[in-house]
């Protein structure tokens, strides 16, 4: 995780004090990597120079497939294994979990799905180009690109990355080598200007545009329509990534929309800064990407989401560019522009550069976690979090089931101490409390600002949570169940490689319907799973992970063992639809923080009504009338 | 338990039924007090332990639901809200059970006693149980009998009890709590008592349907309660009452609970305990005092022989299931689920659709008793000949005849395969002796006064004619009442064989209108889900047809040869019903005043009924039924053809004569039935 790092102790002032400096020196020597020019006119001649080297520090690099899976989550590097002793084991060296092994995970994975060591289902090795159709080419198009100097590019691979997003059907037909309609083309506009120019020409020899981010979707919006006839050019925003200025005046940064969340946070660090955006995909995901689905991160109740982050915004349409004249922080002039942005999903056009607001770096971060002795009682204190508005940057409560997923990936302890301390809670906790083990729930937490308030506000929050019958359980436990939001992704693909597969979804929901929700969901998981005949007790479970005045954001895990069926995807799609349809029955939203895409797109019209629709729709034909941005998201 | 199947029914046309088995058995063999002070551990729902009567009281009394309109009651009429909390809590403390397993376990013991003095077994489908176990661990359970008896709701309850399943909590109607000392007695056992009217009571409403809802949410028992309402007097079904339905319906609705199971409940006498105390009560006869000759009639009562009980559990039946399609659960996700709101119109035809399936599950369980089929039989015979009664032989031959095609049919039928089919007649006779005279081998309806028959021509001294006939429609309605047990097979058939008969021609279109419009003009009567027309009438044809009696084609509707027998069965059967109400009709036009009340209604028509029987104008008794009046009359209003006008004190009657007229003579066939008959009406 990308500020663990400043969860350290009594170092933090000299550390805060080295930031200064390096900010100091930021200003006056112009930035240390080339790439973050401070103007953007610069960003013409830094195109043509397609040297490897000045893309050194990007962590995305043109050819995604040098770094990353093309059939999975994540960094190549990076995997879950069973190795040969049967211990699960993570691979690579960028996470903290990287290189431990996790012993509990195997029994608890065969556990819990019924899944065997002895049945594999590996995925394909090796994408086949044979596989990808050839590109539908618009001559007069490319032509003119050309002559623009924007690097673009027809192969096979480079397509099929861009063709998918991360929903469980869209990995699990890569697995197997299946690869439907796909981009025709790549471009990699290098900056808002050549957005511009591929926009222009676009609509001059009508293309239609898929614009492409972080490619972190679970929401299919990335799949292209198969109905789709005219050339497909995916706009890659993966190299316009610099922080174009930052404003300590007003707390602000200007970001050209392609950068992810990680270099984000760690070119703002370098300069004593954060956004404070953090959504679970945020190694991967970027911030045009978060504009466009209205992202939430973990962190929100300190920091906002990205509504409530963003300043001014600057989007390519068909029609011109739409940007406000001013920088306001807030602005009382008809509807929100913004809001016509934000959640349009590439419908509209592609987003180029940010205005957003930053923060000055906490000076002290700390974890907590408490134990609830069930689900109700977590839940009960979370509301009352709620009401006094005393939420610390992230709490979240994971049920039972979650809980007991949390302790499996617990890395093998190093001493004998440790573990005898680790039962010794647990007696505490189960035998001397009267827990019950198979009802219990855990809550995270994570604090932030500076060191004084951080330890009053631990206390506010553990007082309530001890009304609730909470029992203050450590910061490892804390910590350990934000990891798990960033491994989680890289699990399913083991889970994949054992005949499970699953996926998560999310909703928000009032209060009053939250315990209503997650039981129902839940159950009409497991009941759907068990009409549609799969074999296996699926895994149901969920967490909530945002508070709000009114209400929360719920999360729910699924995965089942597919074995015996013959068309697990489409089961699966089944009893995710009828999820959702149950999360709607209940009161809950289509889309707390995903989006709509392709995926939820059936649940619109009653989700905002008929004249919502038709606002929507007329806005679509009026700034994109030939559909250029034709990725058929949201309507 | 002793697992020995009493008998099987297996038809292979049929769906398959569950076996029986008989718990009175090892209650012979073995100790009652043993039994009645058993380990009593039932499972629960999610392990849930059930909670003390206290506990839920308060929680009722904490409810949202209840602070809502306890506060507008107080602003509506200017009570301070602790006014109005103690009437809630008065309220529902005449209100709530107080289920006490000592009480249970003495019901257990005395009952034991007495169902094996009344009954030879008491027979019980142990697949349902195993089915209503698993369902009770799953879900919040409701179940749903089928009310004939008092003894109804004891009776599952002791069965409960045996099967060492959760023990229900029992809605029960005020009247018994009326009975002080069995009221708290009752009230230890179970049950809760409601006022049977409390329409515009919203406090009382409130408290009722959250002290249900509390209870099924929470899973802590089942919820039980009558469908019907009532006790059908006539062994009909009634039409289902949709208050209570509403209320346990109402958790899955909110997202309260993910779903609710309901389980009909098939309880089937083989003879009623209240048999003539029904038809007396249907004549309008006033009862017997309660008192010391009272109970003597009930040890009388108690030395008696009433064969066996059928109890059927049949197949939970998932509300969330019943719903799906039909209802759009969001409608409730746009204000507080504790604010009471105007339930919406899919909604309501929901529960009404819902509580029609239910109740048809409860008529196709019921197991019926050869009996059942000698009494339609004997019935249409007195009708066609008063005195002479049907031979022995002729009996049996038309019994086997009516048994295959009542199987045919789809009746759960238990007719003894390993015995003759006389003897099955004959022992079903002597079962109910006091219904039937056999004399010189010929069978007939016992309505001559048993002592001493009134010899002809010789004047009444004590008994007027009126008593008379009303002592023969006692034993003719007691008849009626197990012939009406088989009426859930025969209706649709019959209502098409009327049909046919009444058509003007055998186009199927013609037959159809006619068959619709019967069918409209007795939805009151009888168990006809609303809306089902078309369904209901291919079902008669499929029946009809299956059998052999009818030839449907696309065009026409013909009788086939060998089908007169079986629609002249059938039309017979529903006669009694159509001539009923066209005397309704003809009271209506002919006698009704301005100034009719409601009240007054069903003794003015029994006057003129009791006259046109007296005149011979009338063959069937069984229309002094009450039941059949008040339907009637509420098929009319419902039809409007008459209109009920609020009057200073009671609601009066206003007849549209024209219109009544037109029905009464479509009824009778005299009027062709068309569409534009009823339109233009």
């Amino acid at each position: 995780m990308a500020s663990n790092s400043s969860g350290g102790g009594s170092s933090d002032r000299q550390r805060i004090a080295q930031q200064r400096l390096r900010i100091i020196a930021g200003h006056l020597q112009g930035r240390v990597d080339g790439d973050s020019t401070i103007l953007a006119a610069e960003c013409k001649a830094q195109g043509s120079q397609t040297d490897v080297s000045s893309e050194e520090k990007k962590t995305v690099p043109r050819r995604r497939q040098e770094i990353m899976k093309w059939n999975g989550w994540g960094y190549s590097d990076t995997k879950f294994l069973f190795n040969k002793k049967g211990q699960a084991e993570f691979t690579g060296k960028r996470y903290r979990l990287s290189g431990m092994i996790m012993p509990a995970l195997k029994e608890w994975f065969e556990g819990t799905f019924g899944a065997s060591m002895q049945h594999k289902s590996l995925a394909t090795p090796v994408l086949t180009s044979s596989a990808v159709q050839p590109p539908i080419l618009n001559e007069a198009f490319e032509e003119e690109l050309k002559s623009t100097g924007i690097p673009s590019s027809h192969d096979a691979e480079d397509r099929v990355y861009r063709a998918h997003g991360h929903c469980l059907n869209e990995i699990f037909a890569l697995r197997e080598g299946k690869v439907g309609r796909v981009p025709d083309m790549v471009v990699w506009p290098n900056c808002h200007k050549d957005v511009v120019e591929i926009v222009e020409l676009a609509c001059k020899h009508d293309v239609c545009l898929i614009p492409y981010g972080g490619g972190t979707s679970v929401s299919s919006a990335l799949e292209c329509p198969p109905e789709e006839t005219r050339s497909i050019v995916s706009v890659d925003t993966s190299q316009m990534n610099r922080i174009l200025w930052i404003d300590e005046k007003n707390l602000t940064a200007r970001v050209e929309a392609g950068i992810v969340g990680q270099d984000l946070e760690r070119l703002l660090n370098e300069s004593g800064y954060c956004t404070g955006h953090e959504p679970d995909s945020m190694e991967f995901s970027s911030l045009g990407g978060w504009v466009a689905t209205r992202a939430s991160g973990m962190k929100k109740n300190i920091y906002g989401n990205i509504e409530d982050l963003v300043i001014h915004v600057k989007m390519v349409t068909p029609q011109g560019v739409i940007e406000k004249s001013c920088q306001g922080p807030r602005m009382s002039t008809g509807p929100d522009i913004h809001h016509f942005i934000m959640g349009s999903e590439g419908t509209l056009g592609v987003v180029t550069e940010v205005t957003m607001k930053i923060r000055p770096m906490p000076e002290y971060q700390k974890y907590g976690s408490v134990v609830f002795p069930n689900f109700e009682q977590g839940v009960a204190c979370l509301r009352e979090v709620a009401k006094q508005r005393c939420a610390p940057a992230s709490i979240r409560l994971m049920d039972n089931e979650q809980f007991k997923f949390g302790h499996a990936l617990k890395p093998q302890v190093s001493s004998l101490f440790t573990s005898f301390l680790d039962g010794l809670k647990k007696f505490y906790i189960t035998k001397f409390k009267g827990f019950d083990p198979d009802r219990l729930c855990v809550a995270t937490l994570l604090f932030e600002g500076d060191r004084e308030k951080v330890l009053q506000h631990e206390k506010q929050v553990y007082d309530i949570a001890a009304k609730f019958g909470g029992l203050a359980a450590g910061e490892d436990n804390g910590q350990r169940g934000y990891m798990l939001t960033f491994v989680i992704a890289y699990l399913r693909d083991l889970g994949m490689d054992y005949y499970v597969i699953g996926e998560s979804f999310e909703t928000s929901v009032p209060w009053d319907r939250v315990l209503d929700i997650c039981r129902n969901v839940k159950a009409r998981i497991t009941h759907e799973c068990k009409g549609k005949g799969v074999q296996f007790q699926p895994l149901s479970t969920c967490r909530v992970t945002q508070t709000y005045d009114a209400g929360a954001c719920v999360y729910f895990y699924f995965a089942f063992n597919y074995r015996g069926l013959s068309d697990p995807v489409h089961v699966y799609e089944q009893v995710e639809r009828a999820a959702r349809e149950e999360i709607l029955a209940n009161g809950g939203s289509l889309s707390h923080h995903h989006g709509v895409g392709k995926l939820r797109k059936e649940w619109m019209r009653e989700t905002i009504s008929n004249v919502g629709m038709g606002m929507l729709k007329s806005v679509k034909d009026y700034v994109d009338p030939k559909n250029i941005f034709g990725n058929r998201n949201l309507l | 338990m002793a697992s020995i199947a009493v008998y099987s029914h297996r038809d292979p046309m049929l769906k398959k039924r569950d076996d029986f088995e008989d718990i009175l058995e090892e209650r012979r063999n073995s100790s009652d007090l043993r039994y009645a002070l058993r380990c009593y551990a039932p499972v629960l729902y999610k392990g849930v332990a059930p909670c003390k009567s206290g506990m839920l009281k308060s929680m009722v009394l904490q409810s949202d639901q209840l602070h809502y309109v306890i506060n507008q009651l107080s602003k509506e009429t200017g009570r301070t809200t602790a006014d109005v909390q103690v009437q809630a809590s008065a309220i529902l403390e005449e209100m709530a059970h107080c289920l006490q397993l000592s009480t249970v376990r003495f019901f257990a013991f005395t009952l034991c006693k007495v169902f094996k003095t009344l009954f030879r077994s008491i027979c019980v489908n142990e697949e349902g149980i195993q089915r209503l176990q698993q369902a009770i661990q799953e879900h919040p359970v409701v179940l749903l009998p089928s009310h004939r008896s008092y003894m109804d709701f004891l009776l599952m309850s002791y069965i409960l009890f045996t099967y060492d399943l959760s023990l229900p909590v029992i809605a029960a109607g005020m009247d018994f709590m009326g009975m002080k000392f069995i009221g708290e007695m009752l009230r230890m056992s179970g049950a809760f008592f409601i006022r049977r009217s409390f329409g515009g009571d919203k406090l009382y409403w409130t408290l009722f349907s959250e002290y249900v809802k509390t209870m099924l949410k929470n899973g802590y028992a089942p919820v039980e309660f009558f469908l019907e309402g009532t006790r059908s007097r006539t062994s009909k079904s009634l039409t289902p009452k949709l208050g209570l339905l509403n209320i346990v319906m109402d958790p899955f609705l909110k997202g309260e609970v993910f779903d609710v199971h309901v389980v009909p409940v098939s309880i089937s006498y083989e003879r009623i305990l209240e048999e003539t105390l029904y038809a007396r009560e249907l004549l309008g006869i006033p009862k017997p005092k309660e008192s010391t000759s009272g109970l003597f009639k009930a040890r009388k009562v108690l030395s008696e022989d009433y064969g066996s009980i059928h109890v059927y559990f049949g197949q939970p039946v998932s509300v969330r299931s019943l719903s799906e399609g039909k209802v759009n659960r969001c409608q409730f996700n746009q204000q507080p689920r504790h604010i009471p709101r105007r339930t919406g119109e899919d909604i309501n035809s929901f529960v009404n659709d819902s509580a029609y399936r239910l109740v048809r599950a409860q008529e196709e369980n019921m197991v019926l008793a050869p009996w059942v089929l000698l009494a339609s039989l004997l019935l249409q015979n007195h009708h066609q000949n008063q005195t002479q009664g049907m031979a022995v032989d002729e009996l049996t031959a038309q019994a086997v005849w009516l048994r295959d095609v009542s199987r045919q049919y789809g009746a759960f039928l238990h007719w003894p395969e390993h015995i003759p089919p006389s003897e099955v007649v004959s022992s079903s006779l002597s079962l109910h002796r006091g219904l039937v005279r056999i004399c010189e081998g010929r069978v007939q309806l016992a309505v001559e006064p048993a002592g001493a028959p009134a010899g002809p021509g010789e004047p009444h001294s004590s008994v007027t004619q009126e008593e008379e006939l009303l002592s023969r429609a006692v034993t003719v309605l007691s008849c009626a009442s197990y012939r009406n047990q088989a009426l859930h097979i025969f209706v649709r058939p019959a209502l098409l064989a009327s049909a046919i008969h009444t058509a003007s021609s055998c186009q199927k279109q013609e037959v159809f209108n006619s068959f619709s419009f019967l069918r409209n003009m007795f939805s009151n009567e009888f168990i006809l889900c609303p809306g089902a027309t078309v369904q209901d009438f291919e079902e008669a044809c499929y029946l009809l047809g299956k059998t052999g009696a009818l030839q449907v084609t696309q065009q026409e509707v013909l009788v086939t040869e060998g089908g007169h027998r079986t629609l002249a069965f059938l039309s017979n059967m529903l006669d009694p019903f159509l001539q009923g109400y066209q005397v309704v009709c003809r009271f209506l036009c002919e006698e009704v005043t301005e100034t009719l009340t409601e009240k007054l209604f069903i003794p003015a028509v029994r006057k003129f009924i009791i006259k046109h029987l007296l005149e011979g104008r009338l063959r069937y008794t069984e229309v002094l039924s009450s039941d059949l009046q008040k339907n009637s009359l509420a098929a009319l209003l419902r039809i409007g053809a008459v209109r009920k006008v609020q009057g200073v004190e009671q609601a009066t009657l206003k007849v549209n004569r024209v219109m009544v007229n037109s029905l009464e003579d479509t009824l009778g066939g005299k009027l062709p039935t068309q569409k534009a008959v009823v339109a233009r009406l």
